[in-house]
C-alpha cells in the first residue's frame, strides 16, 4: 500500500465513520484489512483501496470501517459508572420523574451490548422498586456485525468472567454448549439500533441517560465537540451524560458541565452559565 | 496488606497466581490442597482464598463446607477458581458459601474484575 492509498484510506475513513486516524497506525491498517480483504476475495490493499474509491462497492465500505472500529467492551466495565448509575442516576430519576414513570437511556456506543446490557440488569435488580415505570434503553453503534452479536446475546466464557458478577450469570444467563446467552427478559429491554455518530441523531429523542463511553477518543477535536454538542441537544435538561475515564469535555464545549462530585459524569450547562453563542445551540 | 491462600493442586496455577496477586500487593501462601488448606487456616485466618475444585485429598468443596461450618470461617471471601464450568457446579458453589467464581483458563483482567467486584482491590479508577 502506496502512501497516497494509506491517505486516501484515512480520508474515506474520517470522512464516513469520524474515526480519525493517525499516520502511525499504518500497522493497525494493514493488520485489521488483511481479513477484510480475503472475504471480498480482493488481492491486496492496493485493490481494496481502488474499490472503495470506484465507490462501487457499499459492503466492501461497510466492512472496512467496521473492521477499523474497535469493539473492546466487557459487562460493568470500569465498574465506576455503573455504581453510579445504580446509587446516585437511578434514585435521582425515581424521584425526580415519578410523575411520569417513564426514563429513557442511549449508550451511543453499545458494541456488542455488554454495557446496555449490565445496565438491563441493574434495572431488572430495582424493578421491586419501580412498578409501573417504563425504561427504554436504546443501545446505538455503527457496526451491523456487534449489533447482531448484540441482539443475540451469547458471549463466551471470558466475555461473561470480565466484571460480570456470577450472581448475575447465575441469574440472567443460560448455558448453551461452552457459550452463555443473556435472558431474553434481559435482552428485550434494549432496543439495538445502526447508527453512525457523525450524522443526526435527532430522531432517536430526548434523553434522560447518556453513555458515551470510550468513542469519542477516537474523533479529531472538532467532531467530538460537534458530537458533544448535538448529545447535549438530545439531552433533558436535567439530564446526566457518562463520558470513559480517559475522556473530557474540558476546552472542547460548554456545553457541558462535569459534576465535581462524580468524575465522568456530565450535565447540561445551565443557559445563563454558558457563553451566549453556545447557549443558543442548547436545547 | 490483605492475605490471600491459593489453594490448588497444580503448582503452575499457584505459580501464576501468586505472581498477579503478589503484583496487587497481596501476601500470599499456598496449600496444595483442601485439608492443607484448612491447617493454613487454622494458622492464620485468609482475608482471600482462590480456590481450586478438583483435588487430591480434600476437594475444594469439602473444603469449604468445613471452613464455612465455623465462626472465624466466615471472613474469607472465597473464589473459585477451577475448570468446572456448569452452571450447576457454579450454583452448588455460591450455595456453599464461596463469593465469587472463575472458569480456567482465566487472565489478570478476570482476576482483577473479580477482586474489585468483591471489594478486595480498589477500583483503579472511577469515572
Amino acid at each position: 500500500m502506496t502512501e497516497a492509498e494509506f491517505e486516501a484510506l484515512r480520508v474515506f475513513l474520517k470522512s464516513r465513520s469520524g474515526l480519525a486516524l493517525s499516520p502511525d497506525k499504518r500497522y493497525l491498517v494493514e493488520s485489521r484489512l488483511a481479513a477484510v480483504c480475503t472475504r471480498f476475495k480482493i488481492d491486496n490493499l492496493s485493490q481494496l483501496v481502488r474499490e472503495i474509491r470506484a465507490g462501487r462497492a457499499s459492503a466492501l465500505e461497510k466492512a472496512t470501517i467496521e473492521a477499523m472500529t474497535t469493539n473492546e467492551t466487557f459487562f460493568f466495565r470500569d465498574k465506576a459508572p455503573f455504581d453510579l448509575f445504580q446509587d446516585v442516576l437511578l434514585p435521582k430519576y425515581l424521584k425526580e420523574r415519578a410523575a411520569t414513570r417513564r426514563l429513557r437511556i442511549w449508550c451511543a456506543a453499545a458494541s456488542s451490548g455488554q454495557e446496555p446490557y449490565s445496565l438491563a440488569m441493574i434495572l431488572k435488580e430495582a424493578a421491586p422498586r419501580m412498578p409501573g415505570w417504563h425504561v427504554e434503553i436504546v443501545a446505538t453503534d455503527i457496526s451491523t456485525e456487534v449489533l447482531e452479536k448484540a441482539r443475540v446475546g451469547v458471549y463466551n466464557q471470558f466475555e461473561v468472567q470480565r466484571g460480570l458478577p456470577i450472581r448475575f450469570l447465575v441469574k440472567y444467563f443460560k448455558q448453551v454448549g461452552d457459550q452463555w446467552q443473556i435472558a431474553p427478559e434481559i435482552r428485550s429491554m434494549v432496543d439495538f439500533r445502526y447508527l453512525n455518530l457523525i450524522e443526526d441523531f435527532n430522531r432517536l429523542g430526548q434523553f434522560d441517560i447518556v453513555y458515551c463511553r470510550n468513542v469519542l477518543i477516537y474523533f479529531d477535536a472538532n467532531l467530538k465537540a460537534d458530537v458533544l454538542r448535538r448529545i447535549a441537544h438530545v439531552m433533558a435538561p436535567d439530564g446526566a451524560l457518562l463520558l470513559g475515564a480517559s475522556e473530557t469535555v474540558l476546552g472542547i464545549t460548554d456545553t457541558l458541565t462535569l459534576d465535581p462530585a462524580h468524575r465522568g459524569l456530565y450535565a447540561k450547562t445551565a443557559p445563563a452559565a454558558a457563553p451566549k453563542k453556545l447557549a443558543v445551540g442548547i436545547g | 496488606m490483605s492475605y490471600c491462600l491459593i489453594i490448588d493442586d497444580s503448582r503452575v496455577i499457584r505459580k501464576v497466581s501468586r505472581e498477579m496477586l503478589e503484583g496487587m500487593s497481596f501476601r500470599v501462601a499456598e496449600a496444595e490442597n483442601g485439608e492443607a488448606g484448612l491447617l493454613a487456616c487454622r494458622a492464620e485466618m485468609p482475608d482471600l482464598i482462590l480456590l481450586d475444585w478438583n483435588m487430591p485429598v480434600m476437594d475444594g468443596f469439602s473444603f469449604l463446607t468445613k471452613l464455612r461450618a465455623t465462626p472465624e470461617g466466615q471472613h474469607p471471601k472465597v473464589i473459585f477458581c477451577t475448570t468446572e464450568n456448569s452452571l450447576e457446579h457454579i450454583t452448588r458453589a455460591l450455595d456453599a458459601g464461596a463469593n465469587e467464581y472463575i472458569m480456567k483458563p482465566f487472565d489478570r483482567d478476570i482476576l482483577t474484575a473479580k477482586l474489585q467486584e468483591l471489594g478486595v482491590l480498589p477500583v483503579s479508577h472511577t469515572a
